[in-house]
């Protein structure tokens, strides 16, 4: 027996009234919703991933989208998703991927967070009149300072490690050349270089038109070493070890052998056209003084001039992992909740593997706290960052800068449609289409992206002016800043926050 | 040629031995004699060129890795992921290896003339004219060649009957071959791996690998020109394509 | 809100507390009759080797057998006593003030350089986080902190501090915000040998807290000065700093300020803000900080809360208030303003 087709997404109507025929919507849709027949424009809706590309080239906003136009019978347990991926797997008996973060309806802890500001006490800072000092220094710090005294004279005996100079601490983080265009990687590049911060290249080396910003760069060395070589590790500005990604905790990358182009395929350095798969762990890391082993086999390549980051998901466990990696000459750790976005990962690990970000920052923050080396060493937070208040709350938590990777994307035209995997994005990002990738102009995209960032950091600064601090360290694990409304106790307790009103 | 430079390496910490090295690379020294090495990791890592680097002794973990040209030749074993993405340039090792040798190697040449432990040539890949290289004299450990990606592991298994007798054998593997001398048992492939025939062809292309293998180890190549091989390759360039469904 | 004022006498040459509690009285307006303290340096000489541990008793039984029998398991009970009071109207006497003379026994505390120092800081965060009814306010050598819940008039009169004799004093009156006049909350602030006064609000007072309880401090007085007395403990003590850098570390210059030194002080400054970011004090504030040694005085690093220095010979003055010095001392000399973040240091000559 036929199981049958499942309801449309999506259902698309044109109003003809308005419609003056000129072709946009069937010249823009890459999934192929649109065509034409005697003179009249033709629609599956099936086809639709509601990625908005018709209807934002539409100059007679002629068209409408609903979403789920059919309805089932409502339930709470059994929603609509449940039993579609019943009859999906029941069909195909297959893993099902899905793209973008995490889909469920948890509860988002940054929405249950509430900033402080100063009244009377002490004055709120206006950021256009006085300092304000967003730079932050990500690397290895000392516990202590030394000296030596010469007749009178103080000099510094402690030498600093190198540390990256960010204007503001917000960091693009990381989508390959591969998973993403190149136009959209330069965009962010371009765009990162004139913001003065940084953009991680992903696991997918590193393309030469991407040279000119690699100081901007941070490469990326994951289970694949895909690109990698010592002229790679030589050009980024720091190198980070990826183990794990937030999205799919626990597992490996895989990019379908359809994506792997030319280009992508000289940058990754492997064949034209075949898998390339990211095993679940590095083979040379199976334990935590393999990873303390990598992390100086990479500062011994790279002459101890880089600083590297090791970067995890964000598991029950990550506060002592942390710690771990904290004691491995790593000058970073970078956690990256379970709402961190990503090309196509396994539905059931994107909705249901990992903990949120919010709750992974206080952890590994108060770890490393407890045992007095907090300030050693750099805490990068990702994952579901999707406003300067979600900034804000994350440092007061205690990290110390903030990876985006979705709101980059949204700034060069996303709409988080979730189709990703596919290779046909209509807005050039995540596809290899040359036709799709000339849509993004790289010099456009660039300054969108870094309105973005311009955007945020003037949001910050208004926002620790309110609260009376003048310097982002002032901000960093400040969590007297910071109340939970509607949170439980236990959560409380995690985060070391108090209730609104207390 | 103008006399190598020896280091005497005993009792140092890696850092500054690495150091020396490169600087003295960087400074035009072509050959460099590193004596009493025992435990000291990296050696080699991320040098560039065509000097070559007599180890003495028994080398730390992560030996050449991301090298790119020069030659390390080792007068002992050599530990943990020695090879290890390495991209051009050789190691040759008198003597037996750890686990994870040539992990991720993507260009260059391994020798071993002893044996290896497990997941020797894991996720090996190659690249245009870039195709790695790793040569073993005796036997190998599970997962050989596993997620192998391209490039060429040769076991000779000299001494051992058969020469290779681990499971797993190209686990995942999807691109690139396994080469073992004699028959290699259906049940120690791992999954995603097939044996196909050996044939004069592929002999015709190992064998000048097997003539440079003996040569630098002074071993007859004869026995090894002159004898049948099992040779295991990927049943699928995407073994994993069929895995998944779309949302 | 509070005003504060300090005096140093570089010789060591000694002063009576009567005038220090006029010249806080000066500045009555700043206050809210809920908090004043004084402390004072030198005025113990008979136990000069001794730490003096001014103790708040709720009362003299289990609180007080408690911390008796904490020092005894530490160290030598030298000499003890309440601290004399005298009652007056306008001040409710909340707690028993008490003084013990005590010596740690170093061999108890290992793995530190400075073990009699270390051993009394673990008492003092114990006695304070474990023991009910107790609270140690003042630990440092022939030093001692008066302070309770009232006008300042009143709580000197409470102490009769114009009987006691010290080359510096520290006062301070409160007018409170974080937590109601409770005596623990009044200033100086003081552990070993730093004592704080300080007026206005620490806004960075959670990283700061957070900073030194990962170096073994805990914060039990509920309001955000304790914590300067323990990053210049942290700092100036434990890592060596001296004082004009642990000012720069507090309140250090400005990236852009930064960028503009020479080589050297840019890579020094660099150094500092970076292993010590989590240490800098934002928000408005006017602090005092007294040690044996001498005292600095230093603002936030925008200059929201006044800071006015006098000298006069030998004596440095650093108050709120202009006309409070001038209580004090009729004929000082120079009065300045210090530049925001810039400490203004009086060191005993020795």
């Amino acid at each position: 027996m036929s199981l049958g087709s499942v309801p449309l997404k999506y259902k698309i109507s044109i109003d003809r009234d308005q419609c003056m025929k000129c072709m946009r919507c069937v010249d823009n849709c890459s999934y192929g919703v649109y065509r034409v027949e005697d003179d009249k424009i033709l629609i599956d809706s099936r086809k639709c991933t509601a990625c908005h590309r018709c209807i934002s080239m539409c100059p007679r906003d002629a068209i409408n989208l609903q979403e789920r136009p059919v309805d089932y019978r409502s339930h709470p347990l059994w929603t609509v998703e449940a039993r579609e991926d019943v009859i999906n797997q029941a069909r195909t008996g297959k893993i099902i991927l899905a793209g973008m973060g995490n889909a469920v309806d948890y509860p988002i802890i940054f929405d249950r967070l509430v900033l402080d500001a100063c009244q009377v006490t002490n004055p709120s800072i206006d950021p256009l009149r006085e300092p304000m000092e967003l730079r932050t220094y990500i690397g290895k710090k000392p516990s202590k300072l030394e000296f030596t005294k010469n007749n009178g004279d103080i000099d510094l005996k402690t030498k600093l490690s190198p540390n990256l100079k960010l204007d503001t601490p917000l960091m693009i983080g990381h989508m390959s050349y591969g998973a993403i265009s190149l136009n959209a990687q330069l965009s962010l590049a371009k765009a990162v270089a004139k913001t003065g911060t940084f953009m991680g290249t992903g696991e997918g080396g590193m393309h030469e038109a991407i040279y000119p910003y690699q100081d901007h760069t941070i490469v990326q060395i994951a289970s694949g070493r895909f690109g990698v070589d010592i002229d790679y590790l030589e050009r980024g500005a720091a190198i980070e070890i990826k183990v794990g990604q937030g999205a799919k905790p626990g597992i490996g990358g895989h990019l379908p052998g359809e994506k792997v182009c030319a280009d992508v395929s000289c940058t990754r350095m492997i064949p034209l056209g075949s898998d390339a798969i990211s095993p679940a762990p590095h083979h040379d890391i199976y334990s935590i003084e393999d990873l303390a082993q990598l992390v100086r086999s990479l500062k011994e390549a790279t002459n101890w001039e880089k600083p590297v980051f090791v970067k995890i998901a964000a598991v029950h466990n990550v506060a002592a992992i942390a710690a771990g990696i904290a004691r491995s000459s790593a000058d970073a750790v970078v956690i990256d909740g379970f709402k961190g976005g990503t090309g196509a990962a396994p539905k059931v690990f994107r909705d249901n593997v990992g903990i949120p970000i919010e709750a992974a920052i206080a952890a590994v923050d108060q770890k490393l706290n407890d045992q007095g080396i907090r300030n050693e060493v750099s805490i990068i937070a990702s994952g579901g960052i999707r406003n300067s208040g979600d900034l804000a709350k994350s440092i007061a938590l205690g990290a110390d800068a903030v990876y985006i990777g979705t709101a980059s994307l949204i700034a060069l035209g996303c709409r988080v449609c979730g189709n990703c995997y596919r290779g046909l994005c209509p807005w050039g990002i995540a596809t290899q289409k040359p036709e799709l990738v000339n849509r993004i102009d790289s010099d456009v995209g660039a300054e969108n992206v870094a309105n973005l960032i311009h955007a945020w950091t003037l949001e910050l600064s208004e926002l620790m002016g309110a609260a009376g601090l003048n310097s982002i360290e002032s901000l960093r694990g400040n969590r007297e800043r910071l109340r939970g409304y509607m949170l439980d106790q236990g959560l409380l307790d995690v985060l070391k926050i108090e209730s609104v009103g207390a | 040629m103008a006399e190598p430079l020896v280091i005497d390496a005993k009792g140092m910490h890696y850092t500054p031995l690495n150091r020396q090295i490169r600087e003295a690379l960087a400074s035009g020294v072509k050959e460099i004699v590193l004596n009493n090495v025992l435990g000291q990791r990296f050696i080699g890592n991320g040098l560039r060129g065509d000097a070559k680097i007599i180890v003495n002794g028994v080398p730390g973990g992560d030996l050449g890795m991301f090298m790119s040209g020069p030659e390390c030749e080792i007068f002992g074993d050599a530990e943990h992921a020695p090879g290890n993405t390495m991209d051009n340039g050789a190691l040759i090792i008198h003597g037996s290896a750890g686990d994870a040798v040539a992990h991720s190697m993507r260009g260059g040449k391994v020798f071993v003339e002893g044996n290896i432990g497990y997941r020797g040539g894991i996720h090996m890949k190659q690249y245009e004219c870039k195709r790695p290289i790793l040569v073993i004299g005796g036997t190998s450990h599970a997962f050989l060649g596993e997620y192998m990606a391209g490039g060429l592991i040769l076991v000779l298994g000299i001494g051992h009957e058969p020469a290779v007798q681990d499971r797993g054998i190209g686990s995942g593997i999807h691109g690139g071959e396994i080469i073992i001398r004699g028959d290699v048992d259906e049940k120690l492939l791992g999954v995603g791996a097939k044996k196909v025939d050996f044939t004069e062809e592929d002999l015709e292309n190992v064998a000048p690998v097997i003539k440079e293998f003996c040569e630098r180890f002074d071993i007859d190549p004869k026995p090894f020109l002159d004898t049948n091989y099992s040779k295991i390759v990927p049943a699928s360039a995407r073994p994993f394509a069929g895995k998944y469904t779309w949302e | 809100m509070c005003g504060i004022i300090g005096v140093i006498d570089r010789t060591m040459s000694r002063m009576d507390g009567s005038h220090i509690k006029r010249a806080l009285s000066l500045m009555d307006e700043r206050g809210s009759g809920e908090g004043a303290g004084y402390v004072a340096y030198g005025i113990y000489p008979d136990y000069a080797d001794c730490y003096a541990i001014h103790v708040f008793f709720d009362n003299l039984l289990e609180p007080k057998t408690k911390v008796d029998a904490i020092l005894k398991q530490w160290g030598r009970i030298v000499h003890q006593e309440e601290i004399p009071t005298y009652e007056q109207p306008g001040l409710k006497k909340e707690h028993i003030p008490w003084r013990y003379f005590f010596k740690p026994y170093a061999d108890l505390m290992v793995g530190t350089t400075n073990p009699d120092d270390d051993n009394v800081t673990h008492l003092v965060m114990k006695i304070n986080s474990d023991v009910e009814g107790a609270l140690v306010f003042s630990s440092g050598k022939n030093l001692g902190v008066f302070k309770a819940s009232g006008w300042p008039e009143d709580v000197a009169n409470f102490y009769r501090i114009e009987d006691y004799e010290g080359y510096i004093w520290l006062a301070h009156n409160r007018y409170p915000t974080n937590t109601s006049g409770w005596w623990g909350g009044a200033h100086p602030f003081n552990l070993l040998d730093w004592s704080v006064v300080h007026n206005g609000e620490i806004t960075s007072y959670g990283t700061n807290r957070r900073y030194v309880e990962g170096h073994g401090y805990q914060c039990t007085m509920l309001t955000d000065t304790e914590v300067v007395a323990y990053l210049f403990d942290l700092l100036g003590r434990k890592h060596g700093l001296p004082s004009e850098m642990v000012v720069e570390a507090l309140a250090p210059p400005f990236w852009d300020e930064i960028d503009e030194m020479p080589e050297k002080k840019e890579e020094f400054m660099r150094a500092l803000r970076l292993t010590y970011g989590p240490a800098l004090m934002n928000g408005p504030f006017a602090i005092v900080v007294a040690t044996k040694d001498g005292i600095v005085g230093f603002t936030d690093r925008i200059k929201l809360r006044p800071l006015i220095v006098g000298e006069n010979g030998s004596k440095l003055y650093i108050s709120s208030e202009e006309a409070a010095i001038r209580t004090m001392d009729p004929d000082v000399e120079t009065i300045y303003m210090p530049r925001a973040g810039e400490p203004v240091i009086g060191r005993v000559v020795e």
